[in-house]
């Protein structure tokens, strides 16, 4: 596929290599360093934070940012209890980003599974898990996760399960349509006539071209469903205190925004620039992973 | 009635249907339904005064036949808290989020093409790169982070709009403004991408080559075929809109579903929840019927 492409860059002869594709990018570079040093930060920084997190100091109250007279946890200031901001960001990161993460491999596994097995069997099962997915289509995502979660009680396993369910047909539509177009390839064909199973088929032939559609998707999913979950939990029906998220955080500095605007400014700006990079970095990927349009990045 | 209509028209009724049980069988199976529709501080005679009188006691069948045929007859029952019927409460705040989300949509509608279209026209140029930044950023932002710092600099800061309500027009500046910017990302990456399709395809060049004014061709060719991914994305787009109502309206105090639904559920006020959600779906699915309206009007592929 790729060297039926011309290359219009003509002193590479060959075909870069992924990553050094990454490093030509500088927005999607900068995209992933960014995830990088979050997700390091939170596995390895939050846990020696979370003492810090949770000290209040009643004379620090909304302390202002900034202020190098005091402790580097201080840098972002102090909330309305006087509990350093800059670690509460950190340890909020972790319930953010585990929920979000979940969820995205949740739905990923029975969306892409389900989406695999529709696109190849010719049974009455494909129509049945569209409409079902059609389904949950209809209606709009976060009021449906609202309803359930008021009906559940709201907790971290409800919320997982919750923003994955409503977002299983985004992975089933596209994994189903992609494998459709497959299975009608000579290859397929070929491996079938050879004796190969279905199982095999599809998980040695089938999975490995899907797949980096599928994470992708994944990528922006992720964005998404950190938007989601900060929007629920904010509202006051997501995670429950004592725990805390980037969007409850906001939630928290709310009736302080005339005296304190750092806050509710800095958890809002945490979660604007981790699904800002996973925007970037899935447009990469979507140029990255597409043999006929890689050519474009290596220029 | 095209066959994609009346598949559609099917497969909407179908997922009404399957939300309501849903919606029945969650509340009855995840405990005391007398725990959702009475206040946390009820007695324990009050509870079972109420299993009595809405027959709660009775086999679970027979209680869904009961709430099926309320909600087929639109008789919800009344609020808890008001004491007014649930239907007219929702209906009364629906007509302020159709307001609020179909001026939004709209403005969304017109500035997404003219933007989208003039990145299209000079790719990777100045304009180009602005407005895909903006739109980026617009499409990854949390709403209701932009709302508060939209009441912190437009309402405390310069004091020039007013924090919540609905009195006069300023009222709305903040609600449309907050509302707009999710979709117009969005929708403004859509538009841009299917104009440059559109604009490099074979028809183009044919018109062009048989001497068509640039005029024409934008909009007698390219827009023509590039406005079926953007009403696809549009059609998605409004029907999300309720998701942002229900951010917005919470911030701003609007009197919308949106609001009305999170103070129900704050409250544990199960009647007009329910409302609320069959009024909501009701309204998505004669939205996504005029989608495919729009759909069979501009492709002559689905008319069949």
């Amino acid at each position: 596929m790729q060297h039926s492409i011309p290359a219009p860059a003509p002193e590479s002869t060959q075909p870069l290599g992924t990553l050094s594709l990454l490093r030509r990018d500088p927005a999607a570079s900068i995209a992933t360093l960014f995830l990088v040093v979050m997700v390091g930060a939170t596995v390895f920084v939050a846990p020696a934070l979370q003492d810090a997190a949770e000290s209040t100091d009643l004379r620090g109250r909304n302390a202002p940012p900034f202020d190098l007279e005091r402790d580097w946890q201080f840098f972002l200031g102090a909330d309305a209890l006087g509990r350093p901001i800059l670690p509460r960001i950190l340890v909020a990161a972790r319930n953010t980003l585990l929920i979000a993460g979940c969820s995205v491999l949740l739905a990923l596994g029975i969306g892409g599974g389900l989406g695999l097995i529709a696109g190849y069997s010719r049974g009455a099962i494909s129509p049945l898990l569209m409409r079902m997915a059609d389904i949950i289509m209809s209606f709009p995502s976060l009021l449906l996760a609202v309803i359930v979660l008021y009906m559940l009680k709201p907790s971290i396993l409800n919320l997982v399960i919750v923003l994955s369910i409503t977002r299983i047909p985004v992975y089933l539509r596209a994994t189903r349509a992609e494998v459709m177009e497959i299975r009608q390839r000579m290859f397929v064909q070929a491996a079938a006539v050879m004796g190969a199973s279905h199982l095999r088929i599809i998980l040695t032939h089938i999975l490995p071209i899907v797949l980096p559609t599928l994470l992708t998707i994944a990528t922006l999913e992720f964005a998404f469903v950190v938007l989601a979950e900060s929007a629920l939990s904010f509202l006051g029906i997501g995670i429950q205190p004592p725990e805390i998220t980037w969007g409850m955080m906001v939630a928290q500095g709310k009736p302080y925004l005339v005296q304190a605007w750092w806050l509710s400014f800095w958890p809002g700006l945490a979660i604007i620039l981790t699904t800002l990079s996973l925007t970037l970095l899935s447009n990469w990927m979507r140029l990255a992973f597409d043999p006929a349009q890689r050519w474009r990045l290596e220029q | 009635m095209s066959s994609r209509l009346r598949r559609r028209l099917l497969s909407s009724l179908l997922s009404l249907v399957a939300l309501v049980v849903i919606v029945f069988f969650l509340s009855r199976l995840t405990g005391d339904p007398s725990a959702l529709y009475l206040p946390l501080a009820a007695s324990e005679e009050a509870r079972e005064n109420f299993r009595e009188v809405n027959g709660l006691n009775e086999p679970l069948l027979v209680q869904f036949g009961h709430f099926a045929t309320d909600i087929v007859r639109l008789d919800f029952g009344e609020s808890l808290r008001t004491s007014r019927p649930a239907l007219e409460m929702v209906l009364e705040a629906f007509a302020w989020t159709l307001q609020l989300a179909v001026l939004t949509i709209t403005l969304v509608i017109v500035a997404a093409t003219v933007i989208g279209s003039l990145a299209a026209f000079n790719v990777g140029g100045a304009f180009d790169r602005v407005a895909t930044v903006m739109s980026l950023i617009g499409a990854s932002a949390p709403d209701f982070w932009i709302a508060i710092i939209g009441i912190l600099v437009f309402s405390i800061g310069f004091g020039w709009l007013p924090t919540s309500g609905t009195g006069t027009v300023w009222h709305w500046i903040l609600p449309i403004a907050v509302l707009f910017i999710r979709p117009f990302g969005l929708i403004t990456q859509v538009v841009r991408n299917a104009m440059i399709a559109a604009l490099h395809a074979p028809y183009t060049k044919t018109a062009r080559a048989k001497g068509a004014g640039s005029r024409r061709i934008i909009f007698g060719h390219a827009l023509r075929n590039a406005s079926l991914p953007i009403v696809t994305v549009v059609g998605d787009q409004a029907a999300g809109m309720l998701n942002g109502a229900v951010i917005v309206e919470t911030i701003f105090g609007f009197p919308g579903v949106g609001k009305l639904m999170i103070d129900s559920i704050l409250m544990r006020d199960f009647s007009v929840i329910l409302a609320s959600i069959v009024v909501t779906a009701i309204a998505i699915l004669l939205m996504n019927m005029l989608i495919d309206l729009i759909y069979a009007a501009l492709d002559p592929r689905t008319r069949t």
